[in-house]
């Protein structure tokens, strides 16, 4: 049955999906490195982002001025002209092709991703995470300070974890956003979900295959993602969701004289 | 500098394809926007179900695959089918053409739910005392919901209007000589890649700036007259 079914698909499907199965395990791998090159700049640029908002929802003008520029001029530009600033500008400079750092680090391809999009997404988180912070409600405060909580405690116990779960939904959004982002990697060398899709339409000439199997994971991926936060967001903000009222039935026979 | 002044002809050319690029796909933007609104509150079965199924599939999509789907897929796609039917021969679809289209539709998934929201954020009773007054749906879009929509719109709007004009430098991997490409190709050439993409960032903080002061400037016209709170 089996090497008919694999003729009839031949025959009759409009994508080469015989094609796409034997290079099945190349886009695993790619996915993969979507996913790495994602997670770890989510993690380096959501912890940059911390004392970064903390800097921005304070009233410190020397050091806020800087944070300002730093966050203006990444979420004022295309991430695509970040990366390219990165991984093919710096070269232009000698002394940066001196240092110990060009040869393991800002040569490669990878690292260069990976800086860029932790840039890119701290500066979004910074702002976002300082809106949530600023709007933290003044009688939890004021609550803290009556209790005796200096500055670091209040920040540490009271302000932080309500704006950390204050700006889950919009946070969610991000983490799409830079998974979608991502992509951008495909375009200096790196072999990720797309990289690997384009180099299958490279190879074998072909319009759709490469493209369409990426579009498909990379849907499946969003997905996921999206419910995975939707969940979270269930847990850690329950206390603002409205409780679910349960309406009692009239029982039976019981006369209901309700209006 | 004196590089950048030399090669300003190229960039000056790059960023007016980026800004005519940006406008017309945010005309296809609106366009599908206000269909798939419209569609996502109709009554029609069909029309919800569209709808739905082109805003998930849109926003779970990076933009860049979709664009080079539709620039090496849709040409063959459109090229195979003129050949079947022979309705017309050899088609090309130029790289402008493929983005513009590619993003309008994409952020026409985002400006979707924009207008959505902000249809229904107008009260009901307007709604029933336009139709109570006589006027027909058609007068109703143009008099009651067109200009609160405006208002009600324009924060979201404003958003997806930034996001969409940075989205536009992901034309130049397809080869369209917009402003990062032109940037890219000179800094290349003169072996300064660091101080044209610089260039060619602060020519897109540039026109996000401008964009700011033009959205600013939408949404004090569109707010006359309304009373803000003042969540001091």
């Amino acid at each position: 049955m089996g090497e008919s079914f694999i003729a009839f698909i031949e025959a009759w499907s409009p994508l080469d999906l015989v094609l796409i199965a034997q290079n099945f395990d190349r886009f695993l791998w790619g996915a993969l490195v979507t996913l790495q090159l994602t997670a770890l700049s989510l993690v380096v640029g959501g912890l940059m982002s911390i004392p970064l908002a903390i800097i921005r929802a304070g009233n410190n003008p020397f050091l806020n001025a800087p944070v300002w520029a730093f966050t203006y001029l990444f979420r004022g530009t295309p991430l695509l002209v970040q990366t390219y600033l990165i991984y093919y500008g710096l070269g232009q400079f000698e002394w940066i092709r001196q240092t110990v750092l060009w040869d393991p680090i800002l040569s490669q391809a990878w690292w260069c991703a990976l800086i860029a999009f932790s840039l890119n997404t701290a500066a979004y988180t910074t702002e976002l995470l300082r809106g949530s912070i600023e709007t933290t409600n003044k009688g939890e405060v004021e609550a803290a300070k009556a209790c005796g909580l200096g500055k670091w405690m209040r920040l540490r116990r009271i302000v932080l974890p309500s704006a950390f779960r204050r700006a889950l939904p919009a946070y969610s959004n991000e983490v799409i956003f830079m998974l979608h982002g991502s992509v951008v990697a495909s375009t200096i060398t790196i072999q990720d979900l797309l990289g690997v899709g384009r180099w299958l339409n490279g190879r074998y000439y072909l319009a759709y295959e490469g493209f369409i199997t990426a579009a498909v994971l990379y849907f499946i991926i969003v997905l996921l993602v999206s419910r995975g936060f939707r969940l979270w967001e269930k847990h850690w903000l329950k206390h603002l969701y409205p409780l679910e009222v349960v309406e009692e039935k009239p029982k039976k026979g019981a006369a209901s004289f309700r209006i | 500098m004196d590089l950048i002044i030399e090669y300003q002809a190229q960039l000056l050319s790059g960023t007016w394809v980026t800004i005519r690029l940006a406008l017309i796909s945010l005309a296809i933007a609106v366009m599908f926007g206000l269909l798939g609104a419209w569609a996502k509150l109709s009554k029609n079965f069909v029309a919800q179900k569209t709808a739905a199924a082109y805003t998930t599939i849109v926003r779970g999509v990076p933009d860049l695959v979709l664009i080079l789907l539709v620039f090496y897929g849709g040409q063959q796609l459109v090229n195979s089918f003129g050949a079947i039917t022979g309705l017309w021969g050899y088609v090309e679809i130029s790289q402008f053409a493929a983005g513009a289209g590619t993003i309008g539709i994409v952020f026409g998934g985002y400006m979707t739910e924009t207008f959505r929201g902000a249809i229904l954020a107008i009260p009901r009773g307007q709604i029933e005392a336009g139709i109570a007054c006589g006027m027909n749906r058609f007068t109703i879009f143009r008099r009651v919901i067109g200009p609160q929509m405006v208002r009600y719109a324009l924060p979201g709007f404003s958003n997806n209007w930034l996001v969409q004009i940075k989205s536009t430098a992901l034309v130049s991997v397809i080869g369209l000589q917009d402003v990062v490409y032109n940037g890219f190709v000179a800094g290349r050439s003169t072996r300064q890649l660091f101080t044209f993409m610089f260039a060619v960032l602060m020519i897109y903080l540039e026109l996000t700036a401008i964009s700011d002061v033009g959205l600013r400037w939408l949404d004090r016209k569109y707010s006359k007259g309304i009373v803000r709170t003042d969540h001091g």
